[in-house]
């Protein structure tokens, strides 16, 4: 009763970061539809060993969508082409027998080919590291109740703070912007009354930093809110412009980085 | 095997303050001389290693993933556990000290178990100082669920996705420090061994997973937060990547395995599906505070259901055995972890299984939408409702939920003083890498505490009081040019290079299948004797047949998933021969470790205080020797041993 089916794949293979990559091409045949993507990509990599071929590498780790780690565009789509799913989560039943499915990396300039289809996706570590935090030192901190903050409030950090860094919204842009990223964090940590006393520097120290990791600019085109799998929406950017725009502004008058 | 405690004298909810005051501190300005590296960057590594950088220490932080953000700890969704009696309905650090020993099944250490529940508190106010999104009232106060094996409402939550924000929390603290220079960042990189100068461990062996360069690390000392080792089973809610090499590492060079027996199988998993499953998903605890379990009374109706050809709904009331309530009305649905996979796998056993396999109940909704509204309920549980569409292409608000219990966590591990500092001095051990805490049995959102209390408020004290012992005299005195090194680095690159020259037929994932098969089989939910037996034997055959026929294709200078893959496995195998050891040992029923020849009449887990009191302590003896069992004794001053019962 269980519903099976035979795929063609065409999957990039790249040796490393300075060789040329290419499209290969193989047969897969009694794929389970309960199986995940990466099941699936699991008994291709078993029939390529089996040949004593190298398995296709790619990025995946808790196969559950919420580490982040699995970073592949299928058909053209990041994560594939079920709405508020990562690859892991995507199930072969959105499939269908003799489909020819295409597999490539994250395609954008910060994100060079490792191998295959694993990118170097440090940069997006290196914009949190200039000012993705709330400074609170470990027993500095007051009684967790002190501080009540409203539920809208609450909520709406809770929302942004949903990214899982996994970079869909930079493969899906044309312009490889890390907009959608990088507003996630800050209107996460902007919108609460612990995160205001850095909020300026914040905003200036990680918009400066993806600029100059190489991301490009935003041009409101709206693929990385329909790529993210967990629907970041497009207004935490426009919350992310307002606190860059007032911190710029007041940065003029008294420097703040 | 020295197994000192190191437990302060005085009464217990004096210790932790007076030990603290006694310990050695080291003067701001020297601690900069110092260099610690912390392997793992999940809740207790990464709370750990931005902790000790905010006090001044030089640190190196290491992480298979390609980002500290992405370690396991982001998995966990019900919540996290404080003393916090916000809803004021009688908790206290008295209560989750008792919870916890209790519903550990009086197998862990006392000390250690209060001092978790007395910082609990404090890891909320830091988590929220960080900006962590906890669930709040609409008062703008914080909101409280209630969790298995307590009956008291202290879960702090963030949706589904608590292990995410608290990961998250710490990740940010991590990267303030790795932007200020204070520690270094080590991505895809894999611990393979540990070197030890002069019996203290000073530095450790790792594998770039990129280039494929093995390189060496020297510290002042270590702190290892790698986590658990449940992908033993192959199949578990683990990420892919979890594995034991670094904590199997330290124990071949004189750490002791403590409790390896102990593993928990969470009751709440999506039934497995095919045997090209690569793992299992869990559906938070926290969906039984307002999901009944259930299985049908008729073996008749339950095939009906497998066969497809009766929906779930039209079972009436009557005809369901809602087992947990049935059989624990006091704790009914929210009864503890070991105890509801129990019970779960004797409905299965007794034919009323469900799913395709007969191998799942149902965890059933019907009842609380009713009571609540779906919008209510949707607010709760959403993104896990969604999941489980996702995975199984049922909607569980129109039919109930299927689960099954899977290999969760291991609360079994290094074994470690009260300062977490393992047999080897110097090698600090905290998260689930460790078997301080839990016991027998986990509570469900106990882990999440249990990471961030040794990565903020354990560590951060007990290493800096080992730095300050040592003397700022011998600070950076071990570098990488001491022959240790060479020597540790020889073993790890011989390893690598045998694995590349075997040249057979069989894939890494191939023989972890099979060893999963076996432990699953013979040391899972039910545990005989004569299967464990059974299972160390097979375990030894596979094993010296993987070392003559595996196959590992690629080469060691790029990235390799099969090499790392094969070095996880052929660790796994001599692991997996350790917990069976222990389990076959342990001739008592505790907690996750259920040994079949000892239940009561009414199939209930049967320890026996006597002669099982004790921490069972494995030391490596030898390659082709049998590991030594050393013991410490469980001592209890506080709590009175009994029964545990939930009835």
């Amino acid at each position: 009763m269980e519903k099976t089916m035979n795929l063609t794949l065409r999957v990039w293979r790249q040796k490393n970061r300075l060789s040329v990559g290419k499209f290969e091409t193989y047969q897969l045949s009694d794929i389970s539809e309960d199986s995940s993507f990466l099941e699936m990509l699991d008994i291709l990599s078993e029939q390529l060993v089996a040949d004593g071929h190298e398995p296709v590498a790619f990025d995946h780790d808790c196969r559950e969508g919420i580490c982040g780690m699995c970073s592949m565009t299928i058909n053209g789509m990041p994560h594939g082409p079920e709405q508020g799913t990562t690859a892991c989560q995507l199930h072969m039943r959105h499939f269908h027998d003799g489909q020819t499915i295409t597999i490539e990396p994250w395609r954008a300039k910060p994100f060079p080919v490792l191998k295959d289809l694993i990118v170097d996706r440090t940069p997006m570590d290196k914009i949190i590291q200039a000012g993705g935090f709330i400074t609170g030192r470990a027993g500095s901190a007051v009684d967790a109740n002190a501080m009540p903050i409203d539920k809208q409030t609450a909520d709406y950090a809770m929302d942004a703070a949903a990214c899982i860094g996994c970079g869909a919204c930079v493969a899906a842009c044309p312009n490889a912007s890390a907009m959608l990223f990088t507003a996630a964090k800050v209107s996460h940590m902007n919108s609460l009354p612990q995160g205001k006393a850095e909020k300026d520097r914040r905003s200036l120290a990680m918009v400066t930093t993806m600029d100059g990791e190489g991301f490009g600019g935003c041009t409101n085109i709206g693929e990385c809110e329909a790529a993210c799998p967990k629907g970041i929406p497009l207004d935490m950017i426009a919350q992310l412009n307002r606190d860059y725009a007032v911190a710029q502004v007041k940065n003029f008058f008294q420097p703040v980085l | 095997m020295n197994l000192d405690s190191k437990i302060p004298e005085g009464p217990l909810s004096e210790k932790w303050s007076s030990h603290k005051f006694k310990m050695k501190l080291v003067n701001p300005a020297n601690r900069r001389k110092y260099h610690v590296i912390v392997v793992g960057s999940g809740l207790a590594g990464g709370a750990a290693a931005a902790s000790l950088a905010e006090q001044g220490y030089n640190v190196s932080c290491f992480c298979y993933q390609d980002s500290p953000r992405r370690a396991h700890s982001i998995a966990a969704q019900g919540g996290i556990n404080a003393a916090k009696n916000y809803q004021n309905d009688g908790d206290s650090v008295q209560r989750l000290f008792y919870d916890t020993v209790k519903g550990g099944d009086y197998r862990a250490r006392e000390a250690n178990v209060y001092r978790l529940a007395e910082v609990s508190a404090d890891i909320i106010d830091q988590c929220v100082a960080q900006g962590v999104p906890f669930a709040r009232e609409y008062g703008g106060y914080l909101a409280n669920r209630s969790f298995g094996g307590a009956q008291v409402s202290r879960t702090f939550y963030a949706r589904g996705q608590t292990g995410q924000q608290l990961l998250l929390g710490a990740y940010s603290a991590l990267s303030k420090q790795i932007g200020l220079g204070k520690v270094k960042m080590y991505n895809r990189h894999e611990m393979l061994d540990v070197v030890k100068v002069d019996g203290h461990a000073k530095g450790i062996i790792v594998r770039n997973m990129v280039s494929g360069e093995v390189s060496r690390h020297a510290s002042d000392c270590v702190v290892m937060a790698t986590g658990g080792y449940g992908n033993v089973f192959f199949l578990s809610t683990n990420a892919q990547g979890c594995n034991v090499t670094a904590a199997h590492r330290a124990y071949k060079r004189g750490a002791g395995m403590a409790n390896p027996c102990y593993t928990q199988i969470h009751p709440t998993c999506i039934p497995v599906h095919g045997d090209k499953q690569s793992k299992l998903t869990l559906m938070s605890e926290s969906l039984r505070n307002d999901g009944r379990v259930w299985a049908p009374m008729d073996k008749e109706a339950a095939k009906k259901i497998r066969e497809g050809k009766l929906n779930p709904n039209d079972v009436p009331e009557e005809e369901r055995d809602y087992f947990l309530e049935r059989k624990y009305p006091s704790f009914g649905n929210l009864a503890p972890r070991d105890i509801s996979s129990r019970a779960a796998k004797e409905a299965c056993d007794d034919g009323r299984g469900v799913a395709t396999t007969g191998l799942g109940v149902f965890l059933d909704f019907r009842d609380a939408i009713k009571r609540d509204g779906k919008h209510t309920i949707e607010e709760r549980y959403g993104n896990l409702f969604d999941m489980y569409q996702c995975i199984t292409g049922d909607n569980p608000y129109e039919t109930p939920m299927m689960i099954f219990p899977a290999v969760h966590y291991t609360m079994g591990g290094l074994w470690v003083d009260y300062n977490l500092e393992s047999t080897i001095p110097g090698m600090f051990v905290g998260g689930e890498a460790n078997f301080s805490d839990h016991g027998a049995n986990r509570l469900g959102a106990s882990a999440l505490m249990q990471g961030l209390a040794d990565g903020y408020f354990v560590l951060p004290y007990t290493v800096g009081n080992y730095l300050g012992e040592q003397g700022v005299a011998a600070a950076g005195q071990v570098t990488t040019d001491h022959p240790a090194f060479a020597e540790v680095e020889a073993d790890v690159k011989g390893r690598i290079d045998k694995l590349l020259t075997i040249n057979g037929t069989e894939s890494p994932r191939s023989f972890h299948k099979r060893l999963g098969h076996i432990m699953w089989e013979k040391c899972g939910m039910s545990r005989t004797e004569a299967g464990l037996k059974e299972a160390i034997q097979e375990i030894q055959a596979l094993r010296k047949e993987f070392w003559g026929n595996v196959k590992v294709v690629g080469d060691a200078d790029s990235i390799n998933p099969e090499l790392e893959r094969a070095g996880r496995v052929a660790d796994f195998l001599e692991f997996g021969e350790i917990l069976c050891r222990d389990a076959l040992m342990r001739e008592e029923s505790c907690g996750g470790h259920f040994r079949a020849e000892h239940q009561t009449d009414d199939g209930e887990a049967m320890r026996d205080d006597e002669k099982y009191a004790f921490v069972g302590v494995w030391g490596y003896e030898g390659e082709d020797a049998e590991p030594a069992l050393h013991k410490e004794p469980l001592v209890y001053e506080n709590i009175k041993l009994a029964t545990r019962s939930y009835k």
